[in-house]
């Protein structure tokens, strides 16, 4: 067995507190919040956080302009980011994995109807694309899961396509046809545990990508109606900046960290799979 | 009847001909040779019989019998059922034959749970089996092992091992050899012959090298330029060689017991006759 410490690598440790924290903010946002999110304290507006002059020791992050405690909002903040990061980032990995994997293989006229379709899709900005989705399909979280999959399968699909049409010249791909394996069973079995250290980065960027898209659309009001999303508390924020910067830093701190932490996670789990980095 | 037949094939990539009518027959426990110099078809023989041939590759005429049947004309699912259970093929490169990221133990696994329809833990145990019958020490932990943590001597082992699983008709050998260093490569050849001996395959044998071929060849057949232009038993084609290129040939061959000075380029007049020749069918 590998020793511990070889698996464990510094990334894959920042990764997974960053993302254990966010799991544990989703899942028990209530316990862990000191205050409800939507109380108001109209006695405590604009409170700093408990570092700086005038602060108030009950709301350890400070408040905002109705007085809500921005702790709280930001645990509850959580859901609605890890949700989309979760289910968006997984179903856009599927997507680009088996598109990518059917392209990059058979080549062809498969390839070329996929790679067109994905250069269609990557000739419009991104963000565009998520905008324009959730005008049409009206807000909520479901909207956004919808937009982070239509941006992000693209680049999944890609980077899977070019590394699967250089693997599939090697010889262990022909040496599992010459024996006999069908297409389906070479994809799955013999070039997918190929992929998956490429996967687990892919993963982690998707992920990051993931709670930005959700900011940026709840910052312009398309995200859930929840109780506190972080893209709308950058919005809230926003109009006091010259009085209190921290409403809208904490939150883009909060997002800057998740990204960073998610991003690490997948190159840490890339580190700690790849076999040829054994030893 | 011979389990291998190949019949006027011709192939073409592009505009240009690659094979130009090769005949060929391979008997049951026969290890035949098929030599010549680079560029002259022999891998494209190969590939062909396994039906992994590059896509450019169109076979324009011919047919290659296995049992009788032609493989060419078969769907490729009736040919894919064959593959790995009554042909297998063994690659020039061992070190990148086997999946990097597999375990030896599981790859064989897969192969035999796929071929023989046994449970994951039978395959487990006969992989174990199959290693310890081409002579690998402690099959229990190379089994744990990534292929590139394997000498390549030792993966051509595994590689041989797989190949003779289902205990296959025919086996396809491109130049299984070439990659390994020269001790290794005898003992890897000693190995071929017994598992040969031990299933009664019949191997095709794919190599530029005469010295293997005098080794473990039955019989050989000489190609250039996209034909066969002489078969015989291997005794006799090194005796008296019957076609003037498979003697310039013999004559080009470095001897330990002979000084390098008596060594002969194949005559160019030779090779233009030769080419002229096949440019002509």
């Amino acid at each position: 067995m590998r020793p511990f410490a070889r698996r464990w690598n510094p990334r894959l440790v920042f990764g997974a507190i960053v993302a254990a924290l966010l799991l544990g903010c989703t899942l028990f946002a209530a316990q862990l919040a000191p205050h409800d999110p939507m109380d108001q304290d109209l006695l405590n507006q604009l409170r700093p956080p408990v570092v700086m002059q005038g602060n108030d020791p009950q709301f350890a992050l400070g408040t905002d302009e109705l007085g809500r405690d921005l702790l709280a909002r930001l645990i509850h903040g959580a859901r609605p980011a890890v949700l989309v990061m979760l289910i968006g980032a997984t179903l856009s990995g599927l997507l680009g994995m088996c598109l990518g994997l059917v392209a990059g293989y058979f080549g062809g006229w498969m390839d070329a109807a996929v790679s067109r379709t994905v250069e269609i899709f990557m000739s419009f900005p991104p963000m565009l694309i998520a905008i324009v989705l959730a005008a049409v399909i009206g807000p909520g979280l479901d909207t956004v899961i919808i937009a982070v999959v239509v941006i992000g399968w693209t680049r999944v699909c890609r980077v899977i396509r070019g590394e699967v049409l250089a693997m599939r010249e090697l010889d262990f791909v022909a040496s599992a046809r010459t024996a006999g394996v069908s297409h389906l069973r070479i994809m799955f079995h013999e070039l997918l545990p190929n992929l998956a250290p490429l996967l687990a980065v892919l993963f982690g960027l998707e992920m990051g990508r993931a709670i930005v898209t959700e900011a940026v659309l709840a910052f312009i009001g398309f995200s859930s109606s929840d109780v506190a999303t972080w893209g709308a508390m950058i919005a809230g924020g926003r109009a006091y900046i010259y009085q209190a910067w921290w409403i809208m830093a904490l939150p883009v701190a909060v997002i800057v960290l998740s990204v960073l932490g998610l991003n690490a996670l997948g190159d840490g789990l890339r580190q700690a799979t790849d076999p040829l980095l054994r030893r | 009847m011979s389990v291998l037949a190949i019949e006027g094939l011709r192939l073409a990539i592009g505009e240009t001909p690659i094979l130009r009518g090769v005949d060929l027959a391979v008997e049951r426990n026969c290890v035949h040779g098929l030599v010549g110099e680079s560029g002259a078809g022999k891998t494209m023989v190969g590939k062909a019989i396994v039906n992994a041939l590059p896509e450019a590759a169109r076979i324009t005429a011919g047919a290659i019998r296995f049992d009788g049947r032609d493989l060419i004309a078969m769907t490729g699912r009736a040919r894919r059922r064959l593959m790995g259970r009554a042909i297998a093929m063994i690659l020039q490169n061992p070190m990148t034959a086997l999946n990097p990221v597999i375990r030896i133990g599981d790859q064989m696994a897969d192969i035999l749970a796929y071929h023989l329809e046994v449970s994951r833990r039978g395959a487990a145990a006969r992989a174990a089996a199959m290693l310890a019958a081409v002579h690998i020490r402690d099959p229990e932990r190379v089994m744990r092992l990534y292929p590139h943590e394997l000498s390549g001597g030792m993966c051509q082992r595994v590689v041989i091992a797989l190949a003779f699983a289902c205990e296959p008709r025919l086996i396809v050998a491109d130049e299984p050899t070439t990659a390994l260093d020269v001790t290794v490569q005898y003992r890897v050849l000693r190995l071929l012959k017994e598992m040969q001996a031990r299933t009664q395959s019949a191997v095709l044998f794919i190599t530029h090298d005469l010295g293997v071929v005098a080794k473990l060849c039955d019989e050989v057949s000489v190609m250039f330029a996209g034909r066969i232009v002489e078969s015989a038993a291997v005794a006799d084609l090194f005796a008296h060689p019957r076609h003037d290129y498979t003697a310039a040939l013999l004559a080009a061959t470095p001897r330990y017991d002979r000084p390098a000075s008596t060594l002969t380029p194949i005559p160019d007049a030779l090779r233009t006759r030769l080419l002229q020749e096949a440019e002509r069918v």
